[in-house]
């Protein structure tokens, strides 16, 4: 066992740290202070340009192999590169192009469909949005009824997809739709991608309990999709989509992070004169430990997973733990706002910069145990999975 | 981060493991734990023939040189099987004290026999307050000639009934709760005046309460430099501590997966009760906090041995106080969840609940810790 770097890897948190110090802007850097994302203190422009300087240094996916235009990384050289990239305060990946639907095009799609999408979400031409959950389908996915009926080369698709992150800022959508409304529920279940300016789709904002728009609903009526956009064959969606969650699911303990935002916390709790709160501080150091014992779960599952092994239904811990440690944090800052609490939207310029984004952090971060597959439903599948229960 | 083991580390982890399950299974235990000394001398001395007693301690003296994460793999599977032979006392306490603070005489004439298993070795610092604090001490001992003079109580030192030599704090100089001023003297356990209450404890082993009346030592029995004591005994305590985490973990490993082979067998209503969801999910909260509590683990075993003291004592504390919260929740959960039958003596699982519960007030109970880890990084 060691966990010390070698003196390349040094080199290369160097080289990292020297190209974040260089090109991140205050702005981005105060909203990560600030502990806000998109939506909030980000806006959009703000993001495409900062993702658009990444795509230039080719860093706007840094866990795609080479072969897909990717760097290429080890699993040590991706993690200094998140350390170093969240510690400064730089955003990870907004586009769910990256993390999510490029290692399931890379796994199920034809040579056509990866040469089509996957440079167009490096270079940040694309972003992609997520339809998954519907009004009758949360937890119960495998219900999902968004129809999409054969009619020559094409699927006409009408229902709804709820939930949608980003809809609004989205040009292209990975969808999942029923092509089979017969027999077992997971087979009749088919992954597709589709065009956010396709005739007959309407996007309606959802505003959420920070009292922003990040959420949508989205309305499907007689949408034409070409067959051609099928990922996997038809029926096959629910193994494409299983896949992709669990690659969700162990990217999103989010450890990079918990470890900057822990930091920015001891800060915020000295300045704010929490340093002699004696509970205050059990409380910091409570959530540091949590983040201390998922940072060594998540590398003994990553070394498991270098020697060839797939992530597994362990992932689901990951899940589990960082969106619990996630919210933590952003609880603790609220705790530490006290009054600060109260002004709202265009009055936030009234709290202290470090509680600035506090509330709207906090109350739309509950959403981490809610989306991805809820808690309750990732205990279900660590019952079942590993425990055999 | 490299997690992974060397060949010889899991060589040593399987030969622990397989020696716990062909020889040391929960019968056999408790037999054990029925007689005089509450553990086997032919065990101990087999350990020796094994190499077992002297994995971390240097070549030189007839070890192998290891480190915690020797310790470390040893420990937890010892904890699959409530070991009551004096491993931790003697070998991780005691013996890492002699290596880090005893000059190279000393260490000539103590760690071979204590690798042989011809020597048992016990280290007393405990006082008779129940607050974990190894800084205050009130035993005293005073420099007369050549000679010093021990003075006072130690209570609940585990083992001490069969030890051969004992490891005693005493202060030299200073207040009760003064770091400095702490030496540590090597007293022969059957020297005139040292007086042993012996009694059972718990976890079926054997401890004393110690009385030193005017016990006299030599100047050569003082283990590395008069009043710098407390240095060398944190970093045995650090690394003992360590180690009792990693055995908690085996402990918590076993009360888990007993658990759970019972939930899928145990009926009730006509179903087998890891059915209900309820104990499902109570399930996986044993599952995670015991994985979690591994990984503490790991964590301590590499960073225990930094050169840097706040990194080490970080890392302790972190993992104790984690490690114990992780270590009630599996202990409890066991328990409740085997409903009756986990109330019983009959069942394994009532003394992993034991074992569990006194990890936690061994060496500083998790609110110490937590509080300390608090004050380290705030």
């Amino acid at each position: 066992m060691d966990t010390s770097y070698s003196p390349e890897e040094q080199a290369f948190k160097q080289e990292v740290t020297d190209w974040f110090e260089t090109n991140l802007t205050p702005d981005l850097i105060a909203a990560a202070e600030a502990g806000a994302d998109l939506g909030g203190a980000i806006t959009l422009e703000q993001a495409v340009g900062w993702s658009k300087k990444l795509a230039a240094k080719g860093w706007t996916a840094p866990s795609w192999p080479k072969a897909y235009g990717g760097p290429g990384w080890s699993a040590t050289q991706l993690y200094i590169f998140n350390s170093v990239r969240a510690e400064l305060g730089a955003p990870a990946p907004f586009s769910m192009g990256v993390a999510m639907l490029g290692p399931a095009l890379m796994k199920f799609g034809t040579p056509e469909q990866k040469e089509k999408y996957l440079p167009q979400i490096l270079s940040s031409e694309d972003w992609w949005c997520q339809g998954y959950s519907e009004p009758g389908a949360g937890s119960d996915l495998a219900s999902l009824k968004l129809a999409a009926v054969s009619d020559g080369d094409d699927y006409v698709l009408n229902g709804s997809k709820i939930w949608t992150t980003s809809a609004h800022h989205a040009n292209r959508m990975f969808c999942l739709v029923r092509t089979n409304a017969d027999g077992k529920k997971q087979e009749g279940i088919s992954f597709i991608l589709l065009d956010m300016d396709s005739p007959g789709l309407d996007i309606r904002p959802i505003i959420s309990i920070d009292g922003e728009h990040h959420l949508n609903q989205v309305f499907f009526d007689d949408v034409r999709v070409p067959k051609a956009n099928l990922i996997g064959e038809e029926g096959q969606g629910w193994t494409v989509a299983k896949y992709l969650l669990t690659h969700e699911r162990s990217s999103i303990s989010g450890v990079a992070e918990a470890t900057a935002n822990i930091k920015r916390i001891r800060r915020i709790a000295c300045e704010h004169g929490y340093e002699d709160d004696l509970q205050m501080q059990l409380k910091i150091a409570s959530a540091d430990l949590e983040l201390t014992a998922l940072k060594y779960t998540e590398s003994r599952m990553l070394s498991g997973l270098e020697s060839g092994q797939v992530p597994g239904a362990e992932s689901s811990m990951l899940k589990i733990k960082g969106t619990e440690l996630q919210q933590d944090i952003a609880e603790l800052r609220v705790d530490m706002a006290g009054h600060y609490a109260y002004p709202w939207q265009d009055a936030a310029e009234v709290r202290p910069f470090d509680f600035r984004w506090a509330t709207q952090v906090y109350n739309f971060g509950r959403a981490a145990t809610i989306y991805g597959g809820s808690t309750e439903v990732q205990y279900g599948v660590l019952a079942k999975m590993v425990l055999g229960l | 981060m490299d997690l992974s083991f060397s060949e010889e580390q899991l060589l040593i982890k399987e030969s622990v493991e397989k020696f716990i399950e062909k020889d040391y299974d929960f019968e056999t235990r408790n037999k054990l734990s029925e007689t005089e000394e509450r553990f086997s001398r032919e065990n101990w001395k087999q350990f020796a023939e094994l190499g077992w007693l002297g994995v971390t301690l240097p070549e030189e003296f007839g070890g192998f040189s290891g480190g915690p994460t020797e310790t470390m793999l040893m420990m937890e599977a010892f904890g699959a099987g409530m070991l009551l032979e004096p491993y931790t006392s003697s070998v991780v306490m005691s013996g890492n004290l002699i290596n880090i603070g005893a000059s190279s005489a000393q260490k000539k004439a103590l760690l071979p026999p204590l690798i042989e298993g011809d020597l048992l070795l016990v280290t007393a610092f405990a006082e008779t307050q129940p607050q974990y604090n190894p800084v205050s001490v009130s035993v005293q001992a005073q420099k007369q000639g050549d000679n010093y003079v021990i003075n006072g109580e130690k209570v609940v030192i585990l083992d001490a009934p069969s030890a051969d030599k004992l490891i005693v704090s005493a202060r030299t100089s200073g207040k009760t709760t003064d770091p400095s001023g702490i030496s540590l003297f090597l007293v022969d356990a059957n020297a005139a005046g040292v007086e042993l209450t012996s009694y059972n404890t718990m976890d079926g082993g054997r401890a004393a309460n110690i009385n030193f009346n005017n016990v006299s030592v030599s100047a050569s029995d003082l283990l590395g430099t008069e009043g710098e004591g407390h240095d060398v005994l944190s970093r045995a305590i650090e690394l003992t501590t360590a180690a009792l985490c990693a055995h908690a973990v085996g402990m918590m490993r076993s009360a888990y997966e007993a658990t759970l082979e019972y939930i899928k067998t145990r009926e009730q209503f006509g179903v087998p009760i890891g059915k209900f969801q309820v104990l499902q999910h109570r399930m996986v909260d044993m599952y995670m906090n015991l994985e979690q509590a591994r990984s503490m683990v790991y964590m301590v075993s590499i960073d225990v041995t930094s050169d840097d003291a706040l990194t080490r004592q970080k890392a302790v504390s972190g993992a104790k106080a984690y490690v114990g919260k992780c270590a009630r929740l599996v202990a409890q959960g066991s328990v409740q969840i085997h409903g009756g039958v986990g109330m019983t003596e009959e069942l394994d699982v009532g003394h992993y609940f034991r074992n569990l519960t006194l990890f936690c007030n061994t060496l500083g109970s998790t609110d110490f810790h937590l509080k300390r880890y608090a004050e380290l990084t705030k």
